[in-house]
């Protein structure tokens, strides 16, 4: 039972990485950069939603709503202002502008709320907690509110990117900008769009995540954020199902080996599962293979 | 029009069965042997059957459509992929199981269809990296600035410069490859494929992007490469002058698979070779 | 000899400006014109001034990008304090410059070791996968660190894993760190140890080694084709770049009297690699500058207290726009060219970027 209850920890903190996972693989598959403030964005998104429930004395639904809204217009702005100059620069320079927005926000965050840490509200996700086998093991509802919202955000992303107007030009972006460009898809819209969308998963991650381990504090979502990178790159990085199965795996083999290996070790444990993968599938699991043109 | 350069008519003759090689060339090894050579990419046969031979000196054209497979071959050659079939030997030695740099250390130099050149240094430095394997010293005296790394950096040096003055560009020794003229990289990568000291030499579309006066000039370089280092060239183009007016053996790949193999005349007048390839031109040419 | 020329005036002056800086703050120091925090910050800019030569090796000159780099200056300082602990207190070595020269040879050492153990699995990926696997490997480096424990017994050296119960004097004591760590580093040594990065990055960069290994990085497949190793110069630039990191880490350490595996984060990392971009990509001149202005930057901004960070994080954002803005590159483009025309009236060549190439 304990390895149950464990096991489903892990898939609570699987999914909430996976969530982050898709802003990052989205973004990457569309724009080619990694976009290190996405952590941040989690983070700024949990502070709305804290000061929804805290402050402006909002209902729970409107708190996530607010953020979902602050952080969209968030991404979208810091895409537009800071990211799109740059789309003919190294991917370099991106890597490091990317890396300045990332303290840009930790540092607007630390002025706005303060450094000291905040507790989040965890009654802001109210479903009862399940008790199963006579309750030998016992589920928390922002664990069946967790795995659920993702379930609900794969299929209405595979669905978006399969069978949507915006979802087609996404894919035909990142497979091909320039084509892309010529069959006159607006790629400047398309890119905004995909930070519009992965801003907004990373609201709904920021309010999942802090419900979980409810301390809110500027540097929140840096942690997260590298690990739901490393979960992308794990599945593949541009793999919207990748993303998927390299969070759920990464978040499973964190608090696993937490438990039965050593709290101390569980990070180096992540990474270097993450190693291994990356040695047998330079790819990632779910990632294509790409033969270097000569 | 520039006119063409007389090629100096080369007797071909068999070797061993059905390969034909120049008369020449026939008391030493052969510097290519490609038995059924193929490699398939998921499935899709992109080169299919490949054999041929080449004589120590020979200049050999390789032409065909686009996509016919010409420069996967060569990169076959270079092991820039791993053939999935049959076998290469270079000066008798198989290369089965070798890198890219084997190759190169057992004699096969080439040059690239979308030029390759180390763009941010400067000219001489891409002749030097070519002399990599021919002129060295290791890490620690190139660190500490050992009195080996003096003499040998003059050898470098006065190497570089006599392989660039081949095509007269000793004096653009300095300038940054990358920002030289289109026709120059292409001479310059020649150049570094030839400070490796290899036997045979891979062409791939050296004319490509040249003026006619260029690739005249060009022609008479590749004759008088072959005849100062005594080297064999294969190449790659789609300037019929230029294949007809030096290669000496030609071999035709359409969809992968050699659909002749000749001396130019034999090429020219071969009915298989003109519906494939040649037809299109000839009838818009005559 | 035009580009011979150029490139030895470009490694002249990079000497140049360290042997100037040097004196300029010896100057200042002997006439108390330094404040107490510029002052200890001494040291630490040597520190970063070398991490960032070593990390430009990998991402200019070797063309990889690595985001782990701050581990293998933990693995260096935390064997430079273990060495220097047991040196004093095991051996009893009293002369400090020896035991700081020692200290660094070793964690320059291991911290190759590190380079090389790393370097073989790491080194086939390619691009962003590189990456994201030595950021890994930096924090796995970090996170075995915190279950380190090391004491020193007599003249024996105790290395345990999660067990914090050693006989004799703790010199690492797992997540807290080192501890009561001999202060020995002097900004002299500080200055010598740039030096030497110098040395041995320009030196390397232009001799053969240090051309194969440029050439993988503008067209590997080409500089293969003409007989280079790609993994063995990928390699030796990796692990040469660690070494200098390990033998920056080392004297780092043995600056402060206390020193927790947390101070060498992937933001650690990302910092240095900051330096390599803004100082120019491939320019060791500039990674010098960067690294020390960056250094100095917040201690200047002392004044804006709270937004220093801020302020900081806009200038970097502000940095990398304006650079790479195409009106403002053509700008200094054509400045550069005005410039260079003043100076050689007498040569109107081929137009060559000038000395962005260590």
């Amino acid at each position: 039972m304990a390895f149950l209850s464990s096991l489903v920890n892990g898939l609570s903190l699987g999914s909430i990485y996976a969530i982050i996972a898709l802003g990052y693989t989205m973004v990457y598959g569309i724009a080619k950069m990694l976009n290190f403030a996405h952590g941040d964005v989690i983070m700024v998104g949990a502070y709305i939603a804290f000061c929804g429930a805290q402050y402006w004395g909002l209902p729970p639904v409107l708190c996530v709503l607010c953020a979902m809204a602050v952080c969209t217009v968030l991404g979208v702005t810091i895409e537009r202002l800071a990211y799109r100059p740059l789309r003919q620069a190294t991917s370099l320079a991106v890597l490091i502008t990317a890396i300045g927005m990332s303290y840009l926000l930790q540092n607007l965050a630390l002025q706005i709320w303060g450094a000291n840490p905040k507790s989040f509200p965890t009654d802001l996700i109210a479903f009862p907690n399940l008790s199963l086998f006579s309750g030998q093991l016992k589920v928390s509802g922002v664990t069946v509110v967790t795995v659920l919202a993702n379930l609900v955000i794969m299929v209405a992303l595979t669905f978006f990117t399969g069978k949507t107007k915006m979802g087609k030009a996404m894919r035909c972006v990142s497979e091909d900008r320039g084509a892309a460009e010529l069959m006159g898809i607006n790629v400047n819209r398309t890119i905004s769009m995909t930070f519009a969308i992965g801003s907004a998963l990373a609201a709904i991650a920021g309010v999942l995540l802090c419900t979980a381990y409810p301390t809110l504090q500027p540097t929140t979502g840096s942690m997260p954020g590298i690990k739901a990178f490393t979960a992308a790159v794990f599945g593949g990085i541009g793999s919207i199902p990748g993303a998927m199965v390299g969070g759920l795996l990464l978040g499973i083999i964190e608090i696993l080996s937490r438990a039965y290996i050593s709290t101390e070790l569980a990070d180096a444990i992540v990474f270097a599962v993450l190693i291994v993968v990356l040695l047998v599938r330079p790819t990632g699991l779910l990632g294509k293979q790409v033969r270097e043109k000569v | 029009m520039s006119e063409v350069r007389q090629r100096p008519h080369t007797k071909m003759v068999t070797y061993p069965s059905n390969a034909v090689i120049p008369e020449r060339d026939l008391g030493k090894n052969p510097v290519l042997e490609c038995s059924h050579l193929g490699i398939e990419f998921g499935g899709l046969k992109a080169v299919e059957d490949f054999n041929l031979v080449l004589g120590r000196t020979e200049i050999a054209g390789l032409i065909g459509p686009n996509g016919a497979g010409k420069t996967t071959i060569f990169n076959l050659l270079t092991k820039v992929y791993q053939p999935t079939h049959g076998s290469v030997l270079i000066d008798g030695l198989d290369t089965h199981g070798m890198t890219t740099v084997d190759v190169s250390k057992a004699g096969v130099a080439r040059t690239f269809q979308n030029i390759r050149l180390f763009g941010n240094m400067s000219v001489e430095d891409n002749v030097r990296i070519g002399l990599h394997n021919q002129i060295k010293y290791d890490m620690f005296t190139g660190i500490f600035r050992l009195p080996r790394y003096f003499t040998k950096e003059k050898q470098q040096h006065e190497k570089a410069m006599e392989l660039l003055d081949i095509f007269g560009m000793s004096s653009l020794a300095d300038v940054k490859a990358g920002s030289l003229p289109y026709g120059a990289q292409r001479r310059l990568e020649i150049v570094r494929a030839l400070a490796t000291n290899p036997k045979l030499l891979l062409l791939d579309e050296p004319a490509a992007g040249m003026n006619p006066h260029e690739t005249q000039e060009l022609m008479d370089n590749i004759l008088r490469i072959r005849d100062t280092f005594q080297i064999s060239v294969m190449l790659i183009e789609h300037d019929m002058n230029l294949v007809m007016g030096i290669c000496e053996g030609i071999c035709v790949l359409n969809f992968g698979r050699v659909i002749a193999k000749g001396t130019p005349e034999e090429i020219q007048s071969n009915p298989v070779v003109i519906e494939a390839y040649l037809g299109k031109k000839k009838e818009g040419g005559q | 000899m035009n580009a011979k020329r150029r490139k030895l005036i470009y490694n002249l002056s990079t000497y140049a400006v360290v042997v100037i800086a040097f004196i300029w703050c010896q100057m200042l120091l002997n006439s108390g014109g330094m404040t107490r925090s510029l002052k200890g910050q001494l040291v630490p800019i040597c520190c970063w001034i070398t991490m960032a030569v070593s990390l430009n090796l990998v991402v200019g000159i070797s063309g990889e990008l690595s985001l782990g780099h701050a581990g293998f200056m933990s693995v260096g300082a935390f064997t430079g304090i273990i060495i220097s602990g047991w040196l004093q207190h095991g051996m009893g070595m009293e002369d400090t410059t020896l035991r700081l020269v020692i200290a660094l040879v070793a964690g320059g050492l291991l911290a190759g070791v590190a380079g090389v153990l790393i370097g073989i699995p790491v080194l086939r990926l390619r691009g962003d996968y590189l990456a994201i696997v030595t950021l890994a490997f930096g924090e796995i480096i970090r996170n075995v660190m915190n279950c380190i424990y090391v004491s020193v017994d007599g003249r024996a050296l105790n290395i345990d894993f999660l067990n914090p119960n050693l006989p004799g004097k703790l010199l690492l004591n797992g997540p807290n760190g080192a501890v009561s760590v001999g202060k020995i580093a002097t900004f002299t040594a500080g200055f010598i140890l740039v030096l030497v990065a110098l040395f041995v990055v320009l030196n390397l960069t232009n001799s053969r080694s240090g051309r194969a290994i440029m050439a993988i990085r503008d067209a590997r497949i080409a500089a293969e084709s003409v007989g280079i190793n790609a993994t063995k110069y990928k390699m030796m630039a990796f692990v040469i770049s660690a070494v200098l990191a390990g033998m920056a880490g080392a004297l780092y350490g043995l600056n402060y009297s206390t020193l927790v595996a947390g101070k060498f984060k992937f933001d650690q990392s990302i910092n240095v690699l900051v330096f390599v971009v803004l100082g120019g990509i491939g320019n060791t001149l500039g990674s010098v500058i960067a690294a020390a202005a960056l250094t100095i930057l917040p201690e200047l901004l002392r004044e804006f207290s709270n937004y220093r960070m801020l302020v900081y994080a806009i200038v970097l954002i502000l940095v990398m726009l304006a650079t790479n803005n195409p009106l403002i590159q053509q700008v200094t483009r054509n400045l550069a060219a005005r410039v260079k025309r003043l100076f050689s009236k007498k040569q109107p060549k081929v137009s060559v970027k000038g000395g962005d190439q260590a």
